[in-house]
């Protein structure tokens, strides 16, 4: 394709993602460079059913005027960045002066939110991936030999995880593991333990996270094999057959290799999706013991009564560095793969 | 002509009839549009509130357990997504801040005849808001197992404890008590009044500078994390609303939750012999101290600041009407401690009255307050789970406050 046509027919598209993805990324990372305007305090009477006190309170028309002055806050740099509730560099460095042993700068680092939150999100990323690829697979497979009658009805059971909306669907099993519920208290009969509970100790949370991340990722990963699955050549398989090869080894010869640039493809779209992992923390009630950087996001938009949208950036422009940390060696990996069948 | 001097006259005569007391209800104009919690009492208030408003009203009400976080976004669109928000003293303060909600002086002089002057709050000498009834958290126990152990009623949070060991020795209840520890606001409020109960202040007097990493915030971390150890071992996922459910269960004896539940616990519906036996007491104090571990709180209506004139008078006579209607107060006696005129407090307003007259603080009205609840809400869960120290928690809860706080411009 010339360049000049190829220009043409980006174009459309281009323009959307620098309009709809591009410029708030930008406006993000502006944002974070602010915080708020010093607020002005004054101290007034208040009179309630409880009777009248001395209070401070936002002297709202002083605010309002330096706000109009300023309406974009105190420029504060990288300062948001480096804060306790983001990188914590100074806390880093203190825990680093006055440790005694590795262990305990360790516990102090993971402490801080926004390690606490990344050692989660990256956990996820990594125990939920692996397994939602080889599961995929498996299933594919099997899907794929079942007789022709059967196979619409299976292909729509085996999505239906990803159908269902990940906040719905982390809501039903987090009530069916409560101690009363179906799962929760068959696990206590099971381990004959009538005071275990997923929900209150962190690793089993974790765990259950993991599960719950497995379970709404395989159809994707399902799918995708399964459309792959049927370019597979036949005469290569026929071939091996003829020659005596057993199913496992047309498979592991045969079909894997065929479907790795489309694993591949899995894995980036999985670790992207997995990196910002938020619906099931709130589904399963599990902000106290599992935080994620979208989490964190959320939280200074949403938790507070009041949005701190320069802590709210600093995140999510960190978050868009890790993501892309990750994926660099995958997409290196796509980009070679690209130069040698060329 | 004739028409016209008749239409004039059936004008003057009807407003003439409402000349000195404009009655508030019967809204045909402008439209109604409130952001409220969602509770028992709340939708009975609502039910007045939509009655006084009359069927010609554009009447809508969105009753939200998140109306905190939903609260300061749409009132600061202009014009505003909600005309009237139910506020108490927590919520009013981050609306205050932003000058979000009007001063209702003219309106209340309109139509707020039959209010009491107690419920008209008043902040640097303007009405800002209406209250029409007070809350606070306070100890529910079950008669019959505390009588069948011999446990005299708890008066200090000591006593609740050793109480609720009784009870699990004694093989009754595997969990006897609960209370509201959803990591969050609620836990961040179990916190608040722990700390007040041993005589705690928040902040460095005259300044923004946090302060609660200190004795008495660690002897509440410690009573905390006693009363959480017999409780539920779900309970950082519990709400108010949880524990509600866990006590109609029967799986607990004792717990410290809203007087306003008495409208959800004590109604028809569930276990009738658990209601016969459900018993409230005043709040306990705790490490010695002689005011309750409580804090009290009044709900009441405000009105936006961005939406229009209309729409406000419109919102505010349907609301006000129901703050002043003495038939909501006295049909629903034991749904809360109502301030409306007229109202004669039914059985359970006992502990709410037992907290205001033993001096109990106030939730604390600070504007920088909603920023240290949200650090104490999120920064005690690992103490609770036994993984970190009470003094290292409270250090944590100070190092979040100020980060985020000096992000607001308040430090």
């Amino acid at each position: 394709m010339p360049h000049r046509t190829f220009i043409w027919f980006i174009l459309p598209t281009a323009l959307a993602m620098i309009l709809f993805i591009g410029l708030p990324i930008v406006s993000s990372f502006f944002q974070s460079l602010h915080i708020e305007n010093e607020q002005v305090l004054m101290e007034v009477e208040n009179c309630d059913p409880f009777g009248c006190t001395t209070n401070v309170r936002v002297d709202v028309e002083a605010t309002e005027k330096i706000e109009a002055e300023n309406p974009l806050g105190r420029f504060n740099g990288f300062g948001t960045y480096i804060d306790r509730n983001h990188l914590a560099f100074d806390e880093i460095r203190e825990a680093w002066d006055n440790k005694s042993s590795i262990g305990e700068f360790k516990d102090i680092v993971l402490n801080l939110p926004f390690y606490k939150a990344l050692l989660f999100t990256l956990t996820f990323c990594f125990a939920v991936t692996p397994p939602v690829i080889v599961l995929g697979f498996i299933v594919a497979l099997s899907v794929n030999t079942l007789a022709k009658s059967l196979k619409g009805l299976i292909v729509f059971g085996t999505i239906l995880p990803m159908i269902v909306t990940p906040l719905i669907g982390s809501l039903v099993l987090f009530w069916m593991i409560d101690s009363q519920g179906i799962i929760g208290a068959s696990i206590q009969i099971l381990f004959d333990d009538p005071n275990l509970s997923l929900k209150a100790s962190s690793n089993l949370t974790w765990i259950t996270l993991i599960i719950y991340g497995i379970w709404h990722n395989t159809p994707f990963a399902f799918v995708v094999f399964y459309a792959a699955l049927q370019t597979v050549p036949q005469d290569p398989l026929e071939a091996a057959y003829i020659d005596g090869a057993t199913r496992f080894e047309r498979v592991r010869f045969i079909v894997i290799p065929h479907l790795y640039p489309v694993a591949t493809f899995i894995m980036l779209i999985c670790l992207m999706d997995n990196f910002r992992v938020f619906e099931p923390i709130i589904g399963f009630s599990a902000e106290g013991v599992a935080q994620s950087l979208s989490w964190m996001i959320y939280q200074d938009l949403r938790n507070e009564n009041k949005m701190l949208f320069g802590s709210a950036g600093a995140t999510s422009m960190l978050t868009i560095l890790g993501i892309a940390f990750l994926l660099t060696p995958v997409l290196i990996r796509t980009w070679k793969e690209f130069k040698t069948e060329r | 002509m004739k028409k016209l001097i008749l239409a004039l006259l059936i004008s003057f005569a009807s407003t003439s009839v409402f000349a000195g007391s404009h009655s508030p209800c019967g809204v045909t104009s402008g439209s109604i549009n409130i952001l409220a919690n969602e509770f028992t009492t709340y939708r009975i208030f609502m039910d007045e509130v939509k009655s006084c408003a009359g069927p010609d009203a554009d009447f809508n009400v969105t009753h939200s357990v998140d109306h905190n976080k939903l609260q300061v976004a749409a009132l600061s669109a202009n014009p505003a997504e909600f005309s009237a928000k139910l506020v108490t003293n927590g919520s009013i303060t981050p609306l205050m801040n932003d000058g979000l909600i009007r001063p209702l002086d003219d309106l209340v002089a309109k139509y707020g005849s039959n209010l009491n002057d107690n419920q008209k709050i008043t902040i640097d000498g303007k009405i800002y808001a209406v209250a029409f009834m007070a809350n606070a958290q306070h100890l529910w126990y079950r008669e019959s197992i505390l009588n069948d152990l011999g446990i005299a009623v708890p008066s200090t949070y000591e006593e609740v404890i050793a109480a609720a060991e009784k009870i699990k020795a004694a093989g009754v209840m595997e969990n006897p008590y609960a209370g509201a520890f959803k990591s969050g606001w609620n836990l961040g409020q179990e916190f608040v009044n722990m700390y007040l109960g041993h005589g705690g202040e928040f902040f460095k007097s005259g300044s923004a500078q946090p302060n609660v990493n200190n004795e008495k915030g660690v002897a509440a971390l410690n009573v905390i994390k006693k009363l959480t150890e017999l409780s539920n071992p779900d309970f950082l996922t519990q709400d108010t609303n949880a524990v509600k459910e866990e006590w109609e269960s029967g799986n607990v004896a004792l717990m410290h939750v809203w007087n306003s539940g008495a409208a959800s616990l004590l109604d028809d519906e569930g276990d009738q012999n658990i209601k016969a036996d459900t018993r409230l007491a005043p709040s306990p104090t705790v490490g010695g101290g002689n005011k309750p571990a409580t804090t009290l709180w009044w709900d009441g209506i405000a009105i936006a600041t961005n939406t229009s004139d209309e729409n406000a008078e419109a919102s505010f006579r349907a609301l006000v009407g129901a703050a002043s209607s003495t038939d909501l107060a006295n049909n629903n006696p034991n749904a809360t401690v109502w301030l409306i005129k007229g109202y004669t407090p039914g059985d359970t307003a006992g502990p709410v009255v037992d907290a205001a007259s033993r001096g109990t603080t106030p939730y604390p009205s600070f504007p920088h307050m909603s920023l240290m609840h949200g650090a104490l809400s999120t920064e005690l869960v690992e103490f609770l789970q036994g993984n970190e120290s009470a003094e290292k928690a409270l250090a944590d809860v100070e190092a979040a406050y100020i980060a985020k706080a000096t992000e607001q411009g308040f430090l």
